[in-house]
């Protein structure tokens, strides 16, 4: 009763056809989580394969120009395949293959979680298949095609609103009818338990490596922690080694796409309310009669109703604080990134770069500021060109 | 005798779903109506949710058919009190976790047991979160009905024990769709069921054919029919009724008297 609960938050709701799935799940995990052979190879993964440890780089340019809180850049965008996602994909790709599956299942927005699970998919051997929402399959078309190269097979989604949350939607309703050799990488902190806790586990890397590379470079933790949030992978990835750590604070920037008082938002904190979907109970942009909200922001990976409830449960108790930031303003944080430190950042990214033009310069010079590039930008500049008018295609 | 069970007392039910407020609700008014006159012994009434993810292509459509066409939690609430003043067929919801907690789930037990629903389906609610459900249902006595599935092997015995109204056997991997052939593990749930607790199983997911519904209810208390009904209204819109009405009483028949 009651499990995979963050204060109310969490918990497993899911179709009875689907519970065995995710209790199988559960037990593989908590048996191979502390298995000194399986930790090593994932270790040896992230290494050798990844590029781990990622670097935590001084925005030397960046901090001057704001002209306050000394900027350091966590480097998930020089992970192989361009994001933070890696981390998660090589965890649960290995442990699909203990679990004795053949065929992996994933959702994908900007196609970046898509693209690692392919990648893993190819390294280890495993049949691989991606839904897509057809809106996000025509706004990251390369990706597509990267996904294609890597052998997966991509499905467009054309049901509901044709993004991320009706991916969610088709690979859940696949793994549905076909969990015997099959493992769903979900693709953030969110979906039933055990997701949320293995997906964080999985990304906490993230900011241990942070602590670590802080300390060594000035001898003290952080003052402030930036990300943006989508489900909250590379977040909760960022925040979970600093939890217990009161003074640090943990910043997570939202999608607020035109605005939060436009109903083009996808600021879930903001504008949402409690609700239970897509098999956890967490905050949801939804109406009164709980129908999920059509929600939209510029950046596909952060255009989701909804939020990891480890997150909602950060937001009730106050220990983290979620802010939005709008299409325009990651645009801005996009460019500025791009001209000021020669870094072109994930347009999700982007959202926490934007947000630390704002914060930084109210901080002193003495203080520590992490903003955590969850992934690169490659996949962007064609949108961002036809953003700023231009009629690039790729 | 509550109505649930009331519903299995007459020998093998035949239980018809249709999604409510598609193509309109006056349409699902009638087709309640009229199910009920051709012997449909439970009807099952979707409440439309944006994103139901057990459900298959038809059943999708349908739910977003009635949501374009404006059907709301209260107009469902609504629709239902007219019903009930010239129909007493046992009714349950069937819908999604979401809808019940957003409205407010004790008020919309308080309102099932004023408009005149028995009983309350939500696939998206397993044993391990029905005290999300329970306590309210329990208030207001409204039957939360449990689903087992093919999957469910040793938890068969944990959901039977609990298990209130009928359970909800489903008979095939997958989402809601009409299906070619259905797994024969199904007699096998059944039977596990029994064992436990004496009380009544419906098979449903991808029953369309009389042939299949007699069959079913060889070893089952009663057959459960949804997309093949849903995708009659899709073909026939606003005149789908006495269509609708033949398909039942065909099924009804087949159920009773076998093929
Ligand atoms: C680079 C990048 N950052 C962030 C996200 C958002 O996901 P999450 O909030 O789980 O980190 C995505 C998702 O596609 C992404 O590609």
């Amino acid at each position: 009763m009651l499990k995979g609960r963050f204060g109310i938050h969490g918990g497993q709701y899911i179709p009875e056809t689907l519970m065995n799935a995710v209790i199988e799940v559960e037990d593989y995990y908590n048996r191979y989580k502390e298995d000194p052979e399986f930790i090593k190879e994932l270790e040896e993964l992230l290494n050798s394969y990844a590029g781990r440890p990622s670097l935590l780089y001084y925005a030397e340019k960046m901090t001057r120009d704001l002209g306050g809180a000394k900027i350091y850049l966590k480097r998930e965008d020089l992970n192989h395949t361009g994001s933070h996602k890696i981390n998660n994909v090589l965890g649960q790709v290995l442990l699909a293959k203990r679990m004795g599956k053949t065929r992996v299942i994933a959702e994908t927005g900007a196609g970046q979680h898509g693209v690692a699970t392919a990648t893993a998919a190819a390294l280890m051997g495993m049949k691989c298949e991606i839904y897509m929402g057809k809106e996000d399959t025509d706004r990251q078309a390369l990706n597509v095609y990267r996904m294609e190269l890597l052998g997966a097979r991509v499905h467009s989604v054309t049901s509901g609103t044709q993004t991320l949350k009706d991916a969610v939607n088709e690979t859940m309703r696949e793994w549905t009818a076909r969990v015997e050799d099959t493992h769903y990488v979900l693709g953030s902190v969110m979906g039933p338990h055990p997701f949320p806790m293995i997906v964080r586990d999985f990304q906490s890397v993230i900011g241990r490596e942070v602590k670590r590379q802080m300390l060594q470079k000035e001898g003290r933790l952080p003052d402030a922690l930036i990300a943006c949030v989508g489900g909250g992978s590379n977040a909760m990835g960022l925040f979970y080694e600093f939890i217990g750590d009161p003074d640090v604070r943990l910043i997570g920037c939202e999608a607020a796409g035109y605005g939060v008082d436009t109903d083009k938002t996808a600021a879930t904190m903001a504008t949402g309310s409690v609700g239970i979907f897509h098999g956890m109970k967490s905050y949801f942009c939804q109406d009164q009669y709980g129908q999920i909200a059509p929600v939209y922001s510029i950046s596909a990976g952060l255009d989701y109703p909804g939020v990891g409830p480890e997150h909602a449960n950060l937001h009730d108790i106050g220990r983290a604080e979620y802010v939005p930031v709008t299409d325009d303003e990651a645009v801005e944080g996009f460019e500025y990134l791009s001209r000021t430190e020669g870094i072109i950042p994930a347009i999700e990214s982007a959202h926490a770069v934007a947000y630390a033009r704002k914060l930084a310069p109210t901080m002193t010079k003495d203080q520590l500021l992490v903003i955590n590039l969850s992934g690169r930008g490659d996949k962007d500049v064609a949108a961002i060109a036809r953003y700023r008018g231009g009629e690039i295609y790729e | 005798m509550n109505k649930v069970q009331k519903a299995f007392a007459n020998g093998k039910a035949f239980i018809p779903f249709i999604t409510a407020g598609d193509p309109s609700l006056e349409i699902t008014e009638e087709l309640v109506i009229r199910m009920a006159e051709e012997g449909a012994d439970l009807i099952e009434l979707g409440i439309p949710f944006s994103d139901p993810i057990a459900e298959g292509l038809v059943i999708q459509r349908a739910d977003e058919r009635a949501l374009a066409g404006g059907a709301t939690t209260d107009k469902i609430f609504d629709m239902v009190k007219r019903i009930r003043q010239v129909c007493s067929v046992p009714l349950a919801f069937m819908t999604y976790m979401n809808p019940i907690f957003t409205y407010g789930t004790e008020r919309f037990m308080k309102n099932c047991r004023e408009s005149g629903i028995d009983a309350i389906i939500v696939p998206d609610v397993p044993f391990e979160e029905k005290d999300e459900l329970m306590p309210y249902c329990s208030n207001y006595s409204v039957e939360l009905i449990s689903l087992i599935a093919p999957t469910s092997q040793h938890r068969i015995r944990q959901i039977a024990s609990e298990a209130q109204g009928f359970v909800y056997c489903v008979s095939s991997m997958g989402v809601t769709g009409v299906r070619q052939e259905i797994s024969s593990d199904v007699e096998e749930m059944v039977k596990l069921v029994k064992q436990v607790k004496d009380i009544p199983c419906a098979i449903g997911f991808g029953i369309s054919t009389p042939e299949q519904a007699a069959k079913m209810v060889q070893f089952s208390d009663g057959a459960i029919v949804g997309s093949a009904i849903v995708k009659i209204v899709e073909q026939y819109g606003v005149d789908c009724v006495p269509y609708v009405a033949d398909y039942v009483r065909r099924m009804k028949k087949a159920v009773k008297q076998g093929v």
